[in-house]
């Protein structure tokens, strides 16, 4: 229930902040990604109930993007460029060494919810391959030895 | 550099002395001298597509009512396009002073503008520089303000009427044309949407005048172009160059020697092949551009490139008209299957046709864009296709 | 004033009006254009492209439903250009289909196979997609099965949930190669805020959206020797049968209707008329004692406005999305339920049948009412009141199942009892027809005199598609028992489709609509236009099956309900009175208040 509570409390805050408008609900979506990594079901309806949507309205329009997940992911979210310049830069590279430093697969979570391994479309980085983003983070020119440190560095935050 | 590939600074050059100078100089014009200017200096936009500016601005000034607006359109997506960002971190008040001229001629209160959420670590930079506008456009007395509105991955927002869809909370989801922007664009109003660069080079005539501006680049190709740089080349970056040079010439200058190939235009554009460089105009007389340049040097598999590119079209493809949806999951799947030997080779001539009916037929430029890059590597390396 | 356009399609020099399409510009000339994602009761989506066209001096081609007409325009429809792309689009449209027809519900009545056949789609052009898309079928509903494996993602029925019905149980969902049609997180419908009206299968151009058919159960139960088989018809379904079984729309098969029914094996073939007027009695009483107890007895706990509650798909829209209303609703049940619970304890009491043998199955314009016939406080006669519902699509199969040459049937009449029916009964089928029927009877049982129309016909609460239509009837010189109503005006309103019914509803909600009776039918036109209705439907059939249906009204010889005879009957020799306990046991019923969220 407590945690109900507060994504309600995170929805209200939201919807005051821009308004009950159709065109508040990328915004009010983002926020909630924002802060809780994903859209919940009890979200979108919360969001919906506010907006006068249907529900499968909200569902519709935050599966169309690729940021707005709506399926729990790790606090912190790695999105590996897979376009082609990154593809040629080492791109394979990369991801194999975050699977084996993370223990998962692309498109799964670390048990201790912390990490999210995904691929996504260009990142705009392509000067600068393998590129990958980290929750909003861009980290570029990617070797193996750099994407340790990167992850070392994020364990511990 | 070369002679013909001469280095320009007009978009990156440093701000005038005075803030937002040009601005204030500008907005005390009357509007039809500063299309007229606009129209002068040849101005076509630098999203890609490359239609004439002014007109654009002139078809949105001339609708009635008084609620317009005005959209900067940096949902820069296009493969190998980065460009926008380095405008956007080195002179946004250019982008904002080109979007509030555009307000004032079109008689728009309000800008907005786009950006892909793939650039949400500039939003605090961002934010900050729209905060010092606002101030200072309440200072010159000008009744504009700017907003910034998020993307949240997804490459057809940077359509036009996709992105007007995603700013009204919907799926970005292209519309039918007509109406265009122009009569119905962002909430159904007259709308000028133009890109990042544009914006830049509208204020840049205002300041140096069309005359001067027309010095840049060729009859149809006028002015200078950011062009993004990457690849197989040792020096990939950001580079500002005059419009119309030779193929030729770019792969001298940025190739690592070996090229054999250049994608001109990101996915959606054409790809190059060695033969052809000597031919190739850089420019809408020739393949024109929105600034992405990728290299290809001969280490490369031509058939994984447009592999990468048809995947990508895939899953990026809104979804909502035949042609685009299927198609792309068709071409992607025919080139595997002739690959794998499990289509004849004559398949690919099926497919070929089949891009040539997403490019007549699809709803939007995303769907019809997929050909140029199918049918220019096809054609060009079919044995890469093959074997 | 219109501004004219001059175009020239396919050499045809035409003049229409601006703002025209070029495929309705196409239309007027003669020339059909192939359309799947089109409706005319929809927004234009433009997003199948089969209607594509080439316009002279233009690169690509462009989408006929879309593009408007100019001012010289040259078109073709015919070119080599264009049928090779439609062709393309239809090929990609199959590779990503499951085109077993013959295993497919809509066999034989499927857009996207008569455009294959058209086009002569032989060996498959492209690689077969299905097997890689795990496509998943919600069978789990009572009303509509939703099977994706079929569906061509036009849209129609995303566009008719949400601006016929501002429902939007079904929304697009997803991208690029994963977009596909979707309730919200892919829940099964019966889980969702559907209503079942049903207005998706109708416009479905495939067989991604049905109505779930009970077509082999209906056949077993006559079959049955141990089983009497009772069947019910509602008003709607006689007004467009025909259309399902080759005749032209606005024709009133009821005699050829009983006919084929008796021939099919039903051991009687009733009425759901009536049962209509029997609500008419039930529902116009409730209103007077509503209204008592506001205007004399002031007791502020009476629920008023009264609204209808005969259409299932807007029961559910109710409890979905204004539950704080649901004591406004008529408690009465809809005639289909009031008919079951009857058929199994009056009907069977007095043809002396055990109610256990008794399979009671009704023929509906509507699949909302297979769920109706399916909620658990339909069990008033102790079993099943209703045991299967079919739709009038059905009801053809069935009959061209049995080998009947429908439109050279003989013409007979119902059976008795229960088989009676009045015009009062007849105009339920249509929007603003229940308001009609009652207020034709609450009327004279107020006043004494005939309403005062002419020819009982009263054109002001005669309800239209795209609107909602207000009338108020001045009520005087009424009979001493009923002197509380005298100078009443009461107000009334109706409403077709549930988009309307949201705004009645909210002006209600906002204290803006101030009404003593509100009549709502989930469907656009009401029953004539619903969910189970043949395919296709548009504005001009409908249209006629509305003609129809006044022309049967005019036609009858009693026009008031409270002049059937066999509800004078049943009054006193079954249920006593009007809101007597025998009706609130078997006629009367309860709602249940559902999330929308």
């Amino acid at each position: 229930m407590a945690a109900n509570n507060n994504n309600n409390n995170l929805i209200n805050e939201l919807v005051e902040k821009y308004g009950r408008d159709r065109t508040s609900l990328m915004p009010i979506l983002q926020g909630v990604v924002e802060q809780n990594n994903f859209i919940s079901d009890l979200n979108m309806t919360e969001i919906a109930k506010e907006l006068d949507l249907s529900a499968a309205q909200v569902f519709g329009t935050a599966t169309f993007y690729s940021f707005l997940d709506t399926i729990p992911r790790g606090r912190f979210v790695i999105r590996v460029c897979k376009t082609i310049t990154c593809d040629m830069h080492g791109k394979k590279m990369i991801i194999q060494t975050l699977e084996n430093l993370l223990k998962i697969k692309v498109g799964e979570t670390t048990q201790d919810k912390k990490f999210t391994l995904l691929e996504t479309n260009c990142l705009g980085w392509c000067h600068k391959g393998p590129s990958l983003l980290i929750n909003n983070d861009v980290y570029s020119e990617l070797t193996a030895e750099k994407v340790h440190e990167l992850i070392a560095e994020y364990m511990h935050k | 550099m070369s002679e013909i590939l001469k280095r320009v600074d007009l978009i990156f050059g440093e701000y005038s002395d005075q803030k937002y100078k040009t601005l204030e100089k500008t907005i005390k014009r009357p509007n039809d001298d500063i299309i007229k200017d606009i129209l002068d200096s040849g101005l076509r936009g630098r999203g890609g597509a490359g239609f004439p500016t002014a007109m654009k601005w002139k078809f949105t000034m001339e609708q009635p009512g008084d609620e317009k607006y005005v959209v900067c359109n940096a949902d820069e997506g296009e493969p190998g396009t980065f460009k926008d960002r380095e405008i956007l971190t080195q002179v946004p008040r250019k982008v904002f002073a080109g979007m509030a001229i555009c307000g004032k001629v079109i008689g728009a209160k309000k800008g907005y503008m786009y950006l892909r959420g793939e650039y949400r670590f500039m939003l605090p930079e961002l934010l900050k520089e729209i905060d010092v506008f606002n101030t200072n456009a309440q200072e010159l007395d000008i009744d504009f303000t700017i907003e910034i509105r998020m993307g949240s991955g997804a490459y057809i927002c940077g359509e036009e009427s996709a992105l007007f869809e995603s700013m009204e909370g919907k799926r970005g989801e292209p519309r039918n044309k007509p109406p265009y922007p122009t009569v119905s664009g962002y909430l159904s109003k007259p709308t000028v949407i133009n890109n990042v660069e544009t914006f830049v080079n509208v204020l840049m005539i205002c300041r140096i005048g069309p005359v001067q501006y027309k010095k840049l680049g060729t009859r149809d190709s006028r002015g200078s172009k950011v062009f993004s740089v990457s690849g197989d080349t040792p020096i990939a970056g950001i580079y500002e160059l005059e419009l119309g040079m030779p193929l030729e010439k770019f792969v001298e200058e940025f190739g690592d020697g070996d090229t054999k190939a250049v994608q001109v235009g990101g996915a959606s554009g054409f790809c190059v092949p060695r033969k052809k460089f000597k031919d190739t105009i850089i420019g809408f007389e020739g393949v024109p551009t929105g600034g992405s340049m990728m290299i290809f040097n001969s280490s490369r598999s031509m058939y994984n490139v447009l592999h990468n590119y048809l995947d990508f079209f895939e899953e990026e493809s809104c979804g909502q008209c035949t042609p685009c949806r299927v198609g792309c999951q068709q071409l992607r799947k025919g080139i595997e299957a002739v690959k794998r030997g499990d289509k004849p080779i004559t398949y690919l001539e099926q497919l070929m046709k089949l891009s040539e009916t997403m490019k007549i037929t699809a709803k939007c430029g995303l769907g019809q864009s997929v050909a140029n890059s199918f049918s220019s590597i096809v054609n060009n390396f079919k044995e890469e296709m093959i074997y | 004033m219109t501004k004219e356009i001059n175009l020239k399609i396919d050499g045809i020099d035409l003049i229409v009006d601006e703002g025209t399409t070029i495929l309705n510009a196409a239309r007027k000339a003669n020339i059909q254009i192939p359309t799947l994602c089109y409706h005319e009761d929809l927004c234009v989506a433009g997003n199948c492209r089969v209607c594509v066209v080439e316009q002279k001096g233009v690169k690509n081609l462009v989408a006929s439903c879309a593009m408007p007409a100019s001012e010289g325009m040259e078109i073709f429809t015919n070119t080599g250009k264009v049928r090779l792309a439609r062709k393309h689009i239809v090929e990609l449209l199959l590779s990503e289909h499951n085109a077993d027809c013959t295993k497919c519900y809509k066999n034989g009545n499927c857009e996207l196979q008569l455009l294959a056949s058209e086009m002569l789609t032989g060996e498959p052009m492209y690689i077969d997609l299905v097997p890689d898309k795990k496509y998943t079928i919600d069978r789990y509903n009572k009303a509509i099965i939703k099977d994706d494996s079929r569906c061509i993602r036009c849209q129609r029925c995303v566009r008719t949930c949400e601006e016929l019905q501002s429902v939007s149980a079904l929304d697009v969902a997803y991208r690029g190669n994963h977009m596909k049609i979707s309730t919200f997180f892919e829940h099964p419908l019966f889980e969702v805020v559907c209503t079942n009206c049903g207005q998706c299968v109708n416009r479905c151009p495939t067989g991604a959206l049905i109505e779930r058919n009970y077509v082999d159960q209906v056949w077993d139960a006559i079959y049955d020797t141990t089983k009497h088989v009772v069947v019910q018809t509602a008003p709607a379904v006689r007004i467009a049968l025909g259309e399902a079984l080759g005749m032209p729309a606005g024709k009133i098969v009821t005699g050829k209707m009983v006919t084929a029914l008796k021939r099919l094996g039903f051991d009687s073939v009733l009425d759901t008329d009536f049962t209509a007027d029997l609500t008419i009695i039930e529902e116009g009483h409730e209103l007077l004692t509503r209204l008592k107890k506001a205007l004399v007895d002031k007791d502020p706990s009476v629920a008023l406005p009264m609204t209808t509650s005969c259409s299932p798909g807007w029961i559910k829209f109710i409890e979905h999305t204004f539950p704080e209303y649901l004591p406004n609703l008529s408690t009465c049940k809809s005639p289909q339920q009031m008919f079951g619970a009857l058929a199994k304890t009056y009907y069977a009491q007095k043809r002396n049948l055990d109610p256990k043998n008794i399979v009671s199955i009704s023929i509906m314009p509507c699949t909302a009412k297979k769920f109706e016939a399916n909620r658990p406080e339909m069990r008033s006669s102790g079993y099943n009141d209703v045991d299967y519902v079919l739709t009038t699509r059905e009801l053809a199969i069935m009959i061209r199942q049995a080998g009947l040459d429908f439109a050279s049937l003989p013409e007979e009449h119902c059976d008795s009892f229960m088989g009676s029916s009045t015009g009062a009964a007849v105009i339920f089928g249509t929007t603003g027809g229940v308001m009609e029927a009652a207020l034709r009877t609450a009327y004279e049982i107020v006043t004494g005199r005939e309403v005062p129309f002419e020819g009982l016909n009263i054109t002001p609460v005669r309800g239209t598609e795209g609107e909602v239509r207000e009338a108020s009837i001045l009520i005087n010189k009424t009979l001493p028992e009923w002197n509380f109503l005298e100078g009443v005006e009461l107000k009334c309103v109706v409403a077709n489709g549930l988009a309307y019914a949201k705004k009645v509803m909210q002006s209600v909600k906002d204290g803006t609509g101030n009404y003593h009776f509100i009549e709502i039918m989930a469907c656009p036109g009401g029953c004539l236009g619903g969910g189970g209705q043949p395919i296709p439907t548009n504005p001009e059939i409908r249209s006629k099956r509305k003609s129809a249906i006044y022309e049967e009204d005019m036609g009858m010889t009693i026009r008031k309900s409270h002049e059937n005879p066999e509800v004078a009957e049943i009054y006193k020799e079954f249920l006593g009175k009007p809101l007597g306990h025998k009706s609130h046991e078997l006629l009367h019923t309860h709602y249940t208040p559902r999330k929308r969220y």
